[in-house]
């Protein structure tokens, strides 16, 4: 048997271990981000020399201007808000759409569907650029943000979907048995009823996709030649080969880059878990 | 108002039959309650009235026009679900409201029909709310108000009372009762409770197995099972079924139980001699005889449950365990043994085999319908 | 309307034929409705996805070299052939699997303790949970550049700390190292990975019914005990599918390598992935980096479908 004391003790010991760790995770999850805004911040002639400092003497903001006012960087940004803000909405709507159909119809070929879209998460994607190229050519969709947004869209739509069903699953069939008794098509049932439910989902997919798309790389730089169709990802590889390796540049062009996603992500976390809490809930 | 009419109505997934071809016949303004045990085929046959389940053969129609090819939204009807199914997005007042929006039914008509309802269900003052700062016994109401506001041709009900508290089942049973009296609508109620089918139907549809295995007022399911699956459903405390064999000499007869002991019965003019039966009494027509005044058999006392206004004793008679209702509070020893009459005219047999009740001599057949 | 007017000329029950025909029509309208639905993605997967995928398969058997005007021709299984003493290719394959179970077992570890921990109520939950999942949401090309950063030793902390730690003798970057270089991609992996399996482990954590830990704290289990005898198990097949998804998905990861070692030095952290993507990108030999690519599909396929085998072959032995 343990004395009164004893267990108050334990109780200290557990939640002391517990706060350090969860300080170990925040320092682990921060100081990475921490060094990206030290680097973006020091001037360029003590980068060097002061390059491990946790802080250097001096901080100029000369970076931040350059990027925003002498490089094209306000121009990929513009590109990347349009790429990944539409990719993430027709993503949505499409992952909506099958997701729903997933979770309450059973249908012919429905075991095929799922499949290829399992499947399509185990493809090497880079093997499909050059296919993709060939394919898009000829409809005038390389080099243009268009292009991009049917490729992302597409890559994101079988993640969005499962989730999406997921949310669908969380939500009784009896409301839009309900709404079609009141009324309403199938389909008004879906719109009116089931979808504005799912709303916490749908901001969680949303985030996810555009973040996902807000990081994307290789296709960006491998379908879009031209500096107008460039988005920020490339962009930001622009500093690496033109102007030699600015770091301070890059890192204050990066930093600039984190705002939206980190915004968009910080905004969606939470419905991700509730979301995710929701589906798991009915198995 | 209407009046729904089921002839011959299948339902099949693939390779397997939930309903062997229904036929019913629902008239205007009539109280039906569908009662059956869980997989008996009484929702499926209320989803396919309502639209939600295709009908895989057969018909039925609302008013006399066949419904089978009509969306659930051109049918007419209302439904009350077993979740209620409220809107959670939507007030009171709009999930009142939304299936005459979507009819584009005038402003204030919808108004004053909702206040109009709200009023009879005692609503107003929750109009406002969300389904979620609402009781369960208050989001009941608002289903309720739900289907009474369209003023459709046809209610139909889901297990609408199994997610409430015993008190508040009792007090909205009454309830839809006298709603039902006062708007003469058409209703069509599924419940696997024997005393809500009991206490609240016109008639009752009693399902097994995706057959019906009878129609009739609440009365006649009680006293006249067609057999041994009505007779064991309906009642509580549930009927008492002893196995035997039927013996008939002239205008008498008895069934002989397995250790010896002869119970008199009706003579019943589909049963032959040397029948295996299985004889059915109710345990309030099963009387204990102390006094010696009637022919009685004996059997052991093996449990005694008061319950304030009456007494159920529990006993075994050949080896089977019987129950007998009384108002009396008679004054037994446990394990005593204590003579018992059986109420011959209430007493049924079945045949063994079909499970079907045997009639006797004078009884017509007119509540049969298998 | 034509569901109307079959309504209107039978009012009667007896006219069959015509209630038989719009049984039929809203039978198929049934039927079709799904397919509405999943139409959109079905055609912009296979649009997108499984057409290139195939052409990228032809590739695999052909001649495809975007500088040569004389390729273009079939070859057959040559490219399978040279594979086979590719020992390049060999060398990915080995450094894939490091890459992939190094990478995997910390983001797995270290997610579910920062679940287990998040779980639990206390004081910031909620701005810690935000915090620790921010890593994610950071475009992996950058966190590639910034590790590499971090680990190179006149501008980055890390390199110092660990002279500190007595891990290094001198400062010097681990990512020239052959034998090290590995490590500089797998951290930045763990950093960017753990909110992954924080996110999923968490949202299964909460849905474990709180009356299970009641009922099993009544019965005397301890802490250690309600752990191993219900969280594990209802984790279980969240872990399962998670696990075999992101296997995949990290074999097929190459950013972080191709932004911070480019597979150097001398190969050391090469894997099938970033292999595909030299030969396709910096050698301009489309044929080969498709067979390769065709070679990790169906690895990875097969990786797949043994461990769902494996799954139910478990599951039925418990039954």
């Amino acid at each position: 048997m343990s004395t009164p004391g004893n267990s108050a003790l334990r109780k200290t010991v557990y939640w002391g271990t517990h706060y350090l760790m969860i300080a170990a995770f925040v320092v682990f999850a921060l100081f990475p981000l921490y060094w990206l805004l030290k680097v973006s911040v020091t001037p360029n002639d003590i980068l060097y020399t002061e390059g491990v400092r946790m802080w250097p003497s001096r901080t100029t903001w000369d970076n931040y201007t350059f990027v925003m006012t002498q490089s094209n960087f306000p121009h990929y940004f513009m590109n990347s808000v349009i790429v990944s803000g539409s990719t993430a909405f027709f993503t949505c709507i499409i992952a909506a759409v099958t997701g729903y159909a997933f979770s309450r119809f059973r249908f012919r070929g429905k075991i095929i569907i799922v499949a290829l879209m399992l499947i399509t998460q185990m493809f090497p994607l880079v093997m499909l650029i050059a296919p993709i190229f060939r394919i898009l050519a000829p409809l005038g969709l390389t080099d243009s943000l268009t292009g991009l947004i049917i490729v992302y869209t597409a890559f994101n739509v079988p993640f969005a979907t499962f989730l999406m069903q997921s949310f669908f699953d969380g939500i009784p069939k009896d409301l839009e048995e309900a709404a079609m008794i009141d009324g309403n098509t199938r389909f008004e049932a879906f719109r009116r009823i089931i979808l504005p439910l799912t709303l916490p989902g749908i901001a969680a997919t949303l985030g996810f996709v555009f973040t996902a798309a807000w990081s994307e790389l290789l296709f960006a730089l491998m379908l879009v030649s031209s500096e107008s169709a460039s988005t920020f990802p490339v962009g930001l590889l622009s500093f690496v080969s033109k102007f030699g390796v600015d770091f301070g540049q890059m890192m204050a062009a990066g930093v600039l880059a984190l705002i939206p996603a980190c915004a968009f992500f910080l905004l969606i976390q939470r419905y991700l878990v509730q979301g995710l809490t929701a589906g798991a809930v009915k198995g | 108002m209407a009046s729904i009419e089921i002839t011959n109505a299948r339902k099949s997934y693939g390779a397997v039959d939930v309903l062997h071809g229904i036929n019913l016949d629902i008239q205007d303004g009539e109280f039906i309650v569908l009662v059956g045990p869980s997989g008996c085929g009484k929702s499926t046959l209320l989803r396919m009235i309502a639209g939600l389940e295709d009908i895989t053969s057969g018909d039925i129609s609302i008013g006399g026009t066949v419904i089978n090819d009509l969306q659930p939204k051109d049918r007419d009807i209302a439904m009350v679900f077993q979740s209620y199914a409220l809107y959670p997005h939507m007030s009171v007042a709009e999930n009142m409201s939304y299936a005459l929006t979507l009819r584009k039914t005038a402003k204030e008509k919808v108004a004053s029909a909702i206040e109009n309802v709200a009023g009879v269900l005692g609503l107003n003052a929750l109009l406002e709310r969300r389904p979620k700062a609402l009781s369960g016994g208050q989001r009941q109401r608002v289903a309720m108000g739900r289907a009474i506001v369209r003023q459709p041709q046809a209610f139909l009900f889901d297990e609408p009372l199994s997610n409430l508290d015993a008190r508040l089942r009792e007090q909205m049973r009454t309830e839809i009762r006298k709603l039902h009296r006062r708007l003469g609508a058409t209703s069509v109620y599924v419940t696997h409770d024997q005393i809500e089918a009991m206490t609240m139907a016109d008639r009752i549809v009693a399902m097994y197995n995706g057959i019906v295995q009878q129609v009739g007022t609440p009365l006649e399911i009680y006293d006249r099972p067609a057999n041994i699956f009505v007779a064991s459903f309906i009642g509580s405390p549930a009927m008492n079924f002893l196995e035997g064999i039927y013996q008939a000499e002239g205008d008498k007869a008895a069934i002989t139980l397995e250790d010896g002991t002869v119970i008199p019965v009706l003579p019943s003019p589909q049963a032959e001699n040397g029948q295996h039966i299985t004889l059915g009494a109710r345990p309030e027509h099963i009387d204990i005889v102390q006094d010696g005044s009637r022919p009685a058999v004996s059997s052991n006392v093996e449990l005694i449950e008061p319950m304030g206004l009456s007494t159920l004793v529990h006993v075994t008679l050949a080896g089977k365990p019987v129950k007998i209702f009384t108002l009396a509070r008679p004054d037994l020893a446990i394990g005593s043994q204590v003579q018992i009459a059986f109420n011959m005219d209430k007493t049924h047999i079945f045949d063994r085999q079909s499970e079907q009740r045997l009639l006797p001599l004078n009884e017509p057949r007119h509540t049969q319908q298998t | 309307m034509d569901g109307e007017q079959a309504v209107n000329t039978m009012t009667d029950v007896g006219n069959r034929p015509a209630a038989r025909r719009g049984v039929f029509s809203r039978r198929v309208s049934g039927i079709l409705e799904p397919y509405y639905y999943v139409s959109p993605a079905l055609v912009l997967i296979v649009a997108v996805m499984l057409m290139p995928l195939i052409l990228g398969l032809s590739y695999a058997f052909r001649d495809i070299r975007i500088l040569n005007p004389f390729s273009g021709g079939f070859v057959g299984l040559a490219h399978f052939q040279t594979l086979m003493h590719d020992s390049a290719f060999l060398g990915a394959l080995v450094n894939t699997a490091w890459w992939t179970f190094g990478s995997l077992f910390f983001q797995f570890t270290l997610g579910l303790v920062l679940a287990l921990l998040l779980n639990r109520h206390f004081v910031g939950r909620r701005l810690v949970q935000a915090l620790v999942f921010l890593p994610w949401a950071v475009p992996t090309f950058l966190s590639g550049l910034n590790w590499a950063w971090m680990f190179n030793p006149v501008v980055g902390p890390l390199p110092h700390w660990m002279v500190s730690l007595g891990i290094m003798e001198t400062p010097f970057n681990i990512l020239s190292d052959p034998d090290l270089a590995m490590w500089g991609p797998i951290v930045a992996n763990i950093w960017f990975g753990i909110p992954f399996f924080a996110i999923t482990l968490l949202a299964a954590l909460q849905s474990i019914p709180g009356e299970l830990y009641e009922a099993a704290s009544i019965d005397g289990a301890n802490t250690r005990q309600q752990f191993f005898s219900i969280t594990i198990p209802f984790l279980a097949p969240t872990i399962a599918i998670t696990l075999m998804l992101r296997t995949i998905w990290i074999a097929n990861f190459a950013d972080l390598i191709v932004v911070m070692t480019k597979g150097g030095p001398a190969d050391s952290t090469q894997i099938v992935a970033s292999y595909i993507f030299t030969q396709a990108f910096r050698r301009l030999d489309f044929g080969y980096a498709s067979a390769i690519a065709a070679v990790l599909l169906v690895l990875l396929l097969a990786y797949a479908l043994g461990v769902i085998a494996l799954r139910r072959a478990m599951t039925h032995a418990d039954s």
